[in-house]
């Protein structure tokens, strides 16, 4: 038993992804792939109209259609279908309609499903669905989020007022900073600007699917979704299903981004369908259903008013939010906006702070999660307040975030929002950001392209960001009201070969947790990055989650596995003792070997591993297993952060807006592997983007839906985005023992303000103070039209913006 | 994503296609690649009874100089017209506008004739067949008629080929001296276009000497900028001639408003884009 | 409504099959022969999720009638790796993390087959347009095109 060659470390190696070996050459195991014996096929039929009474539902020539087996409404489940859960009640009084999964008396959205079609196959189910003939009396829909929030005509009229909600953070009354009037009143300037987020479809690539099978001892559910843990909890209480008899699998799952962060109603019925029949049962939406049923992402009204001194220094900042519901409460529909309450203040040292959300419902599909859920939001507008400010003061925008911002020396530090920020350098990413932007020939040539007038006017866009990831410390979660904790679970199993299995109580859709885990695992135990198998994603195998969301996974699932793993080493450590004869305090483990300190004695993991497998020759009361469980539950929230730098090329003619480079300096702590880390980047950044650019879900003024496809609906493809440049600033947290941060949403947060940003900076010049999202040609012409033919006051709202759009 | 059940049938000849069309018992979609009727049928925007796909008629396919006119074959597809070099050596304008459609993979699918014939006004084909001034060639129960592209287009989607009739080949006029400028306008690739311009022009002594300026998506159809070809004819190929002449491009056209943009920005695109094209154009021609 | 019997060959297994007229090629693929390679992403031939060579040009089996394809040669992602050697666009998609969540990926691999078959060695902003018919909502695109550079750079094309 000697010494062995040190372990290369697998922290911070750009791996290939384990994951990819299946998905390259079509081995997906997709829940629609999923044929099992005698499986019936569900379509659903849902309401055109956004807010209607059912009057009656004929279901007699759909059931007698060939191939029908059965044809369910809302009526034939009442009582057993129960209300689709929220699981974030914003207040003690928040209120909010009953949401039956099939539509009883009322629909309340455009696609809200009404009854379900269950047949031997796809074709007869989709078949028969023209055949239910649904009566409807048409009810006033209420569509437009400020027009709701006047409370004129009310969705309904049990709740006395289309207001769910008001949720209020005022930094006086909770300690963390001074009072906002005080600041406004004492101001020597306040800046008031009113932003719109619009409405956006989260457009993961894989349509929702769900297959449940009835026919073993437990109910089995396999889902395209990012929680199987949570949703297998949600049935059960929604349902009334033992949780002992329900299996959720989340199997192949393709793209989430919040989007399948949801108990969806497709999946509770599917549950129903497969009860009532006996039958192993598959729902698989179309995109065009995914589009109106498939819960949207942001659509706030955001006022601002930001306090400052002459030389920039702000003194205050005061948040309205008038935040759209939708028709019903999602699993956590009420909470996503009040998460942005906490980041407002961005990286700054606001002294006083107030913030007041108001979640109102309307007659479209609700709304929940979409990548960064509330934060983006959050960056956007105090980002959009930031130059705005700049521009009142005459100051350049890094200017005036340096004057504010939490310097390096500062952290830990306690923010005016009740935060305890625990590390970060912005000096150092924006310094770096800056360099490899070329900041000051990009400015130069700004210059030289407004003094030439030329068509093509070039506008640079900064955006300087934090954002609260990790979710979540359990004792915050339930200060916020929110229904669970905040923890992860993990385990690691020995096998007797010495190869080691991880059961991770997170469920990845395509973020690379498998390759990154056995990175961990590979290290804290010294085996081969090949010998480490990470299982996750199925409620029998691992048992104990709280799922992919939120930039939690590493931060909080990854730190699980590492609690796990070091639990395996202490064990090991005594049957190591054992083995070489010596005292446990007296072994080492280093590199995949227990060493005894100041020998050359040493046992391999694997031996030690086999040692425990054979159990001959154990200590006395070792119980003879090396796998280990923990629980995880974070002390803090991470913190990452970065500068983000677009140089944005504007066609004056046209109105046309091209990203010219994009530089962004991310920090989010230490770094599993680059690469998975990069690309979580450029994916991000491409979601901010096309929310700056592209994107928007447009209702008309009935509550259809008019970008109910990809041909609408406009998700970039490979020409419409530039290549990305991408750097890294390294300050690890100090909250975990990875010292990582999280990333998962950073490209998304950052990127749609530094892109807005750019655009004004270029045509600001032409009297323009906004454009609304997205800044489409269209708008951004008009905006300059308007900014030149008036007093030089030209906005991209009036007759460019959302007007323009319901036309 | 599943269209209404319907009966199939591939006839091997124009005749056998006809005789089928000539059927009017029947709801009848002609199939050409399916490019545009396949998403509508899976929307179930429409449920024929009979789709007749024209893919195996060998006759339909292909292209030849005829005349120093080409003929193109209604089932050739987008990808072929695209590098066809015939087409790039006598209409290379029909060339570039192949090559922009869609994607390659409708491209690799998708046929002349069938886009042709679905006539939407924001696609690529029809705006640039106008600036081509191609003739249609129509075959149907009472023999063969030959339609210029300027009258084919009726309305949205509609056009003079009857239900009992088929667009069998698109004849288009060399144009071997002219430069050409193509201009499509989205906001992101997959996009159709919010306006587009097809342009060409023939320089002689140093001016130019004929122009041909089409829109897409500036009316229910295609439509020719007239006053823009007359102002240019004769004009010098410079910058400030151009954009005099193309100052009226949006004159005459009825534009749609829809979340793209609305009729006045419309008609402000289609006289910058048309400007473009035809400087493109002049460039391409060599001045 | 009558079915039509189809003979083809889908990577290299010649099937024959009785169809009905509607049933779409990549629910032919899927529902019939089982390769759930091929994926389904959208109802508006946009996603390109569903992208086979038909005689070796890139298609998008949504978009394309089952009976239509009698006659001809279908390959699908399942069908590219030859004698269990990865193509270099699968090896190359890989390596340079060209995936995250894989559901785009079959038919990105598959058109990046196609567009290396018409240009072998295609600037950046070719690739780009390249893939203009296929949408990813998790990479950003920019490891898929470095992915067919560097296969390019191997001789993909050949």
């Amino acid at each position: 038993m000697t010494v062995t060659e040190e372990h290369a470390p697998e922290i911070g190696k750009a791996r290939a992804r384990k994951e990819d070996a299946r998905l390259i050459t079509g081995r997906s195991r997709y829940t629609d792939n999923m044929v099992l014996p005698g499986m019936l096929h569900l379509a659903m039929v849902r309401s055109p109209l956004a807010r209607a009474r059912i009057t009656s539902i004929d279901t007699s020539a759909a059931r007698s259609a060939p191939g029908v087996v059965r044809v369910l409404t809302g009526k034939d489940l009442t009582g057993e279908q129960g209300s689709m859960p929220n699981a974030w009640p914003v207040t003690e009084d928040q209120k909010a309609p009953p949401h039956p999964a099939v539509a009883e008396e009322t629909v309340n959205f455009a696609g809200e499903i009404v009854a379900v079609v269950i047949a031997r196959s796809p074709a007869a189910a989709r078949d028969a669905v023209e055949l239910v003939d649904v009566d409807y009396e048409p009810l006033t829909p209420v569509v437009d989020l400020a027009t709701a929030a006047r409370d004129e005509e009310l969705i309904y009229p049990e709740l006395g007022t289309n207001h769910s909600a008001t949720w209020v953070f005022d930094s006086a009354e909770a300690g963390t900073g001074g009072d906002i009037k005080e600041a406004i009143s004492a101001a020597e300037i306040v800046v008031e600007r009113t932003f719109r987020q619009q409405r956006l479809i989260p457009a993961f690539m894989e349509p929702r699917s769900t297959v449940v099978d009835p026919t073993g001892e437990q109910l089995t559910v396999w889902s395209a979704t990012q929680i199987p843990h949570i949703l297998r909890v949600m049935l059960a209480l929604t349902l009334g299903i033992p949780e002992s008899k329900l299996r959720v699998i989340a199997p192949d799952v393709g793209g989430g981004f919040g989007g399948k962060l949801q108990v969806t109603p497709e999946e509770v019925i599917t549950v129903l369908a497969a009860r009532h029949t006996g039958k192993p049962c598959k729902y698989t939406e179309t995109r065009s259903e995914t589009m109106v049923g498939a819960h949207h992402g942001r659509d706030q009204i955001q006022t601002l008013r930001i306090s400052a001194k002459a030389d920039g220094t702000v003194t205050g900042l005061d948040v309205h939010l008038v935040a759209n519901m939708g028709a019903y409460l999602g699993l956590i529909t009420s909470g996503i906006p009040i998460l942005g309450a906490f980041m407002y203040n961005g990286i700054y040292k606001f002294p006083a702070y107030r913030f007041e959300c108001t979640n109102v419902f309307t007659n479209q599909v609700w709304t929940d999660a979409y990548r960064g859920a509330g934060r983006p939001e959050a960056t956007f507008a105090i980002e959009r307040m930031m130059d705005e400010l700049a521009t009142e003061l005459g100051m350049d925008p890094i200017e005036v975030r340096e004057k504010n911002w939490i310097q390096h020396d500062e952290f830990p530090f306690a923010t005016v929002s009740s935060l305890e920020y625990d590390s970060g350098n912005y000096e150092a990413a924006t310094a770096k950001a800056l360099e490899l932007f070329g900041y000051d020939e990009l400015r130069a040539e700004q210059t030289r392209r407004r003094e030439s007038g030329d068509v093509v006017q070039l506008g640079i866009g900064v955006s300087t960001f934090t954002e609260m990831c990790g979710l979540a410390p359990s004792r915050v979660l339930g200060a916020l009201s929110y229904a669970a904790g905040g923890w992860e679970h993990a385990q690691v199993r020995v096998l007797p070969t010495g190869k080691v299995e991880v059961v991770t109580g997170v469920s990845p859709h395509g973020q690379g947790h498998v390759t990154s885990w056995s990175q961990i695992v590979a290290d804290r135990l010294g085996v081969a990055f090949e010998d480490v198998e990470v299982l996750h994603g199925d409620t029998q195998v691992s048992q104990r989650g709280l799922d992919t969301y939120g930039s939690r996974s590493l931060a909080v699932g990854g730190m699980a596995v590492v609690a796990a793993a070091d639990k395996v080493i202490e064990k090991a450590k005594v049957v190591a003792a054992h083995l070489l004869e010596a005292a446990t305090d007296d072994i080492e483990f280093s590199g995949g070997q227990f060493t005894v300190r100041g020998t050359d004695q040493g046992v391999g993991f694997g031996d030690v591993a086999f040692a425990v497998f054979a159990a001959h020759d154990l200590p006395d009361g070792f119980e003879p297993s090396l796998d280990s469980d923990a629980t995880y539950d974070p002390e803090n929230f991470s913190f990452p952060h970065g500068t983000h730098l677009a140089a944005m090329e504007v066609d004056t003619e046209t109105g046309q807006v091209r990203v010219r480079k994009y530089v962004c300096v991310d920090d989010v702590g230490n770094v599993i592997n680059p690469m998975i880390v990069d690309g979580q980047v450029h994916g991000g950044l491409a979601q901010g983007i096309a929310q700056a650019l592209f994107e928007e879900a447009v209702y008309d003024d009935s509550g259809t839906l008019l970008t109910g496809s990809f041909t609408e609906y406009l998700v970039p493809s490979a020409p419409d985005l530039p290549s990305f440049t991408t750097d890294r600033t390294v300050t690890p947290s100090t909250t975990n023992a990875l010292g990582v941060k999280g990333v998962g949403e950073a490209g998304t947060i950052a990127s749609t303000p530094a892109i807005v940003n750019g655009v004004l900076d270029a045509i600001r010049q032409f009297g323009v103070s906004d454009v609304e999202m997205p800044c489409s040609p269209s708008r951004v012409w008009h905006a300059i039209q308007a900014a030149r033919v008036g007093s030089g006051a030209g906005t991209g709202h009036t007759g460019t913006g959302g007007e323009e759009a319901r036309r | 994503m599943i269209p209404s059940a319907f009966d199939y049938e591939a006839p091997a000849t124009v005749a056998e296609a006809l005789t089928l069309l000539a059927d009017d018992s029947r709801e009848v979609k002609v199939l050409a690649g399916g490019q545009s009727l396949l998403p509508v049928l899976k929307l179930r925007m429409a449920d024929p009874e009979l789709v007749v796909s024209l893919q195996q008629i060998d006759e339909l396919r292909g292209v030849r100089m005829e005349d120093q006119t080409l003929v193109i074959g209604a089932m050739t597809r987008h990808a072929d017209v695209a590098r066809e070099p015939l087409i790039g050596a006598h209409a290379p304008l029909l060339a570039r506008a192949a090559a922009e459609i869609a994607d390659p993979q409708v491209r690799h699918r998708g046929t002349i004739g069938g886009a042709v014939v679905h006539a939407d006004p924001a696609s690529d084909m029809p705006a640039t067949l106008c600036a081509l001034e191609a003739q249609m060639q129509v075959v149907g129960p009472s023999g063969q008629r030959t339609v210029p592209a300027a009258e084919f287009f009726e309305d949205f989607f509609t056009t003079v080929v009857e239900e009992d009739e088929l667009l069998t080949a698109i004849r288009v006029p060399s144009y071997d001296d002219w430069g050409i400028g193509y201009e499509k306008f989205t906001r992101v690739a997959q996009q159709w276009p919010i306006v587009s311009v097809a342009a060409m022009v023939r320089l002689e002594g140093g001016s130019i000497a004929e122009a041909r300026v089409a829109l897409g998506n500036m009316d229910t159809v295609p439509v020719r900028a007239a006053g823009v070809e007359a102002a240019l004819s004769g004009a010098a190929p410079t910058q400030e001639a151009v954009a005099a002449a193309c100052a009226s491009a949006a004159e005459g056209t009825n534009p749609t408003e829809d979340l793209n943009g609305d009729a006045t920005y419309r008609r402000h695109l289609a006289t910058v884009l048309a400007r473009r094209a035809v400087l493109a154009a002049v460039a391409d021609a060599g001045a | 409504m009558a079915s039509r019997t189809i003979t083809l060959t889908v990577d290299g297994v010649s099937y024959t099959d009785d169809v009905e007229p509607r049933l779409l090629l990549v629910q032919y693929l899927r529902e019939v022969l089982g390769k759930t390679g091929t994926l389904v992403g959208c109802d508006t031939t946009n996603c390109g999720a569903c992208t086979v060579l038909v005689d070796g040009e890139s298609i998008k089996s949504c978009t394309m009638l089952a009976v239509e394809a009698d006659g001809h040669e279908v390959t699908t992602i399942e069908g590219l790796a030859t004698d269990g050697q990865l193509h270099p666009l699968q090896k190359a998609f890989n390596e340079c993390h060209a995936l995250q969540c894989g559901f785009c990926t079959s038919g990105m691999i598959m058109q990046s087959v196609s567009l290396l078959a018409e240009n072998s060695r295609p600037t950046d902003q070719e690739v780009r347009e390249g893939l203009e018919g296929n949408l990813c909502r998790c990479t950003g695109y920019q490891n898929i095109v470095a992915a067919v550079q560097q296969a390019a750079g191997e001789g993909a094309a050949r």
